[in-house]
């Protein structure tokens, strides 16, 4: 493991096929970086449900379970800077899909009354809630990129 | 681990014991499957045990969601018991708190179908 001059600790890249046993694999992948930069096991928790929730979306809303379609899924753990604030382990994750594109606005608010009872569209509500910054935008030539975003505070280090 | 059904009768209380994970796949399916399976027995009080549940991913709600509706469709009750701090969490971020009734220990929740 090395440590590069922007930060990076940790990569895993993977261009993935849109089966459900990936999402498995990118859920342990993701769980593995977090353990070892040392989030605590509430946060292992809530960073593994955000990335299976994304991974499900990426698998069978955008690509189908398409054999054609690729899922490209990436995570990062580096140390990030912000003006002011003391260091921090930062966990950062890309999944892009290859499929038609997804507005927001489409999927129906969860928690409004008459949706409460629904069977699905609960996903998103779950990735806002369990990371630090979640963002959804069109993929180039097509389809979805989400990165799910997640900070430590770095401990300080005991006698420094 | 994929979920673990088991049944049991508690009076005229049918309680399910659930283990494991319920997420997309075959452990929302297994559970789908035992409810449906339930309510269409004719089990109008059922109380779900989720004690030993370590995860459950957002198809797994959807599973409980569509357990409830079912169970009420047929005229029956379900209500959940044994809540971890990791499912209470997502019930309170899902705002389906307020859809179920939970209890923390079986004897009140059985007591509690009359």
């Amino acid at each position: 493991m090395s440590q590069s001059n922007d930060g990076e600790i940790q990569r895993v890249d993977r261009l993935l096929d849109s089966t459900l046993e990936n999402v498995d694999l990118a859920e342990a992948d993701v769980t593995r970086l977090a353990e070892e930069a040392g989030f605590d096991e509430e946060d292992l928790h809530r960073i593994g449900i955000a990335v299976r929730e994304s991974m499900v979306n990426a698998v069978v809303h955008g690509n189908h379970y398409s054999t054609k379609k690729k899922v490209h899924f990436s995570v990062v753990h580096s140390v990030v800077n912000h003006d002011g604030e003391p260091p921090k382990d930062c966990l950062a994750v890309v999944i892009e899909d290859e499929g038609e594109g997804f507005q927001k606005q489409e999927v129906p608010d969860p928690l409004a009354e008459e949706n409460l009872l629904r069977h699905s569209g609960r996903g998103l509500l779950l990735i806002e809630a369990f990371m630090d910054r979640f963002v959804i935008e069109p993929r180039t030539p097509q389809g979805t990129r989400v990165t799910l975003v997640k900070y430590k505070a770095r401990q300080a280090t005991p006698g420094a | 681990m994929s979920v673990k059904l088991t049944n049991r009768q508690v009076g005229d209380v049918t309680v399910i014991d659930a283990a494991g994970r319920i997420t997309l796949g075959e452990g929302a399916s297994a559970f789908r499957e035992a409810i449906r399976d339930l309510a269409a027995k004719g089990n109008a009080k059922v109380l779900l045990n989720l004690s030993e549940i370590t995860y459950i991913d957002s198809s797994g709600i959807g599973e409980l969601v569509s357990g409830f509706t079912t169970v009420r469709n047929q005229g029956g009750v379900l209500k959940l018991v044994g809540l971890t701090k990791r499912v209470q969490d997502l019930l309170q971020i899902t705002k389906l708190y307020t859809v179920f009734d939970v209890y923390d220990d079986e004897a009140t929740a059985v007591k509690s179908f009359g």
